[in-house]
């Protein structure tokens, strides 16, 4: 089983609406212990990503998601539009040409993906970002290509890590980011970018892996 | 909630035209991405001046676009940093061959979607410096925050750096006047009152009826401390004495102070704050050689005040009282 090229653009309107449905919660999370933009500028950018996939109707994974990281970069704003897009767009480069990922060549896309996220914000683990999410998702993937899981299995086992690790930002101090800016008043609020960065790899699960 | 819109979808569209319907004579504005650029723009052979960040702050930016002051300003949603399309078409549209500085106020959004333009706009052959404005000294500057955010210096390094880049300074000399406005210079701001902004139709944090917050940020994002009302002499004493000691301002020191309304606080107040810091800055030998007092750096409704000093020297006073011609900030 692979990941196709229209199965990608399935897990971007897929991703679009979930954001869209959660918009209010990532709002409630990011008003919080930021300034409550979060949701509503994840679902302006997805909506536009949505519309670009029409521009890339037939072509590689690698344009599609360059299509859609290019969307987010110049529609989300906030520290989201650069670092979402960045993962689209390093996800894009590392899948550029192909019309089919295996799960191998899934954890490279994610994998350079995240570095793209990490290098642009510099954001560590532990400093309550969406890299908090992305990271355990990223070596949930590496374990289960380890233990010879199929596709479906480590994208679940990947989208659950990453459901831990969004959790696990609730205790935490937030060290990058407005959040930041509160200090140990950050403790206790999940944070609302490994809130979407999960569901984004929920909905990866959902709709690679036909478990939804 | 009541605000006075016609669409909440349509806030930042819908001033846009306004400014344009209004200053048309001064400033053209683009809409794909949205853009506010000096109608003159290119200035051949001047430093062109751009700088942008969420809207909901006016009259910052888009209002100090004009002569002696920003070549462009790019507006995002309101608290939404700007995107790089903007900031590569505004740097793009005042280049006149002379380099573009970016002022950046130093919050995470704006940074990251600065850091972006830069490298497109060198992609395309335009020099561009970008100064990061990071006077707060609410916030602790530590490695493990994001650093001190950029508020009231921004309005003055804007002024300042106009000035510098319209006598026909070359871009490094105005990105080192920009750096030693921001190293001078020193803020901290209080809120009686949240704002709502228009996507959420809710307040940004919850105050309560007696309550103030120290320290606040200009997106309401809370601040230091809050705790029970002062009166306008305890507010700034509060803020002032947060602002002299970081720096240091000494005895026999000249400044420049900034005081600051957040956008619902009427002017008859922000005037009692003023003779306030008058009265806290004689007591200490520091005297207020320049002034400002008004609405420059707002938070949509929030009721409250910020405090900006800055160091002054020759250079930068005559800078500062260089002409300027903007829809909200004219000395000609």
């Amino acid at each position: 089983m692979s990941i196709t090229s229209t199965a990608v653009r399935d897990w971007i309107r897929a991703y679009a609406a979930e954001v869209a449905q959660h918009r209010g919660e990532l709002v409630q999370l990011d008003t919080a212990i930021g300034d409550g933009d979060h949701g509503t500028n994840m679902d302006r950018g997805m909506r536009k990503a949505v519309e670009k996939l029409d521009s890339v109707e037939g072509e590689d994974i690698g344009a599609v998601l360059k299509a859609v990281g290019m969307a987010l970069v110049s529609s989300v704003g906030g520290a989201a539009g650069p670092l979402y897009g960045t993962l689209f767009l390093q996800m894009g480069a590392a899948s550029a040409g192909r019309d089919a990922l295996d799960l191998a060549d899934w954890t490279s896309a994610l994998e350079a993906g995240v570095k793209g996220v990490q290098a642009r914000g510099k954001a560590e683990p532990g400093d309550k970002t969406m890299v908090d999410a992305l990271l355990p998702a990223l070596a949930a993937l590496r374990a289960a290509a380890d233990d010879g899981a199929g596709l479906g299995d480590a994208l679940r086992r990947s989208a659950d890590a990453a459901a831990e690790g969004m959790r696990a930002t609730i205790p935490l101090e937030a060290r990058k980011g407005r959040a930041s800016y509160l200090g140990p008043r950050s403790v206790g609020h999940q944070d609302p970018g490994a809130t979407s960065s999960h569901m984004l790899l929920d909905v990866a699960a959902t709709t690679f892996g036909g478990d939804g | 909630m009541k605000k006075l819109i016609n669409d909440p979808e349509a806030v930042v569209r819908e001033a846009l035209e306004g400014m344009e319907a209004a200053h048309g004579d001064r400033l053209r504005v683009v809409y794909d991405p949205y853009v506010i650029v000096r109608a003159d723009a290119p200035v051949k052979g001047k430093v062109g001046i751009v700088s942008g960040g969420g809207s909901g702050h006016e009259p910052m930016h888009g209002g100090f676009v004009g002569p002696g002051m920003l070549d462009a300003a790019c507006p995002g949603e309101v608290f939404t940093s700007p995107t790089p399309d903007q900031m590569l078409e505004a740097t793009k549209a005042v280049d006149g061959g002379a380099g573009v500085l970016h002022i950046v106020k130093n919050y995470t959004g704006d940074v990251l979607n600065f850091e972006m333009a830069a490298d497109l706009a060198k992609d395309e052959g335009i020099e561009v410096e970008a100064v990061v404005t990071n006077d707060d000294v609410a916030v602790q500057d530590s490695l493990y925050t994001a650093g001190r955010r950029g508020v009231g210096i921004t309005v003055i390094a804007e002024k300042i750096c106009g000035a510098a880049a319209e006598e026909g300074k070359p871009l490094a000399e105005v990105a080192e006047v920009c750096r030693t406005v921001n190293g001078q210079g020193r803020s901290m701001g209080m809120a009686l009152t949240p704002c709502v902004t228009p996507g959420s139709g809710e307040p940004s944090f919850e105050l309560g009826e007696d309550e103030m917050e120290i320290g606040i940020g200009i997106h309401g994002e809370p601040g230091r401390y809050r705790e029970p009302i002062g009166s306008a002499a305890e507010v700034v004493d509060r803020l002032t004495t947060a602002i002299v000691e970081d720096l240091p301002f000494e005895s026999g020191d000249k400044v420049l102070a900034f005081v600051n309304g957040m956008g619902g606080t009427p002017l008859i107040e922000l005037y009692i704050v003023y003779r306030e810091l008058n009265r806290f800055l004689q007591q200490r030998d520091i005297t207020i050689e320049r002034r400002l007092i008004g609405d420059y750096i707002t938070s949509l409704e929030m009721a409250g005040c910020s405090i900006t000093l800055l160091k002054l020297d020759d250079e930068l006073t005559r800078l500062w009282d260089a002409p300027v011609d903007t829809p909200a900030l004219r000395v000609c």
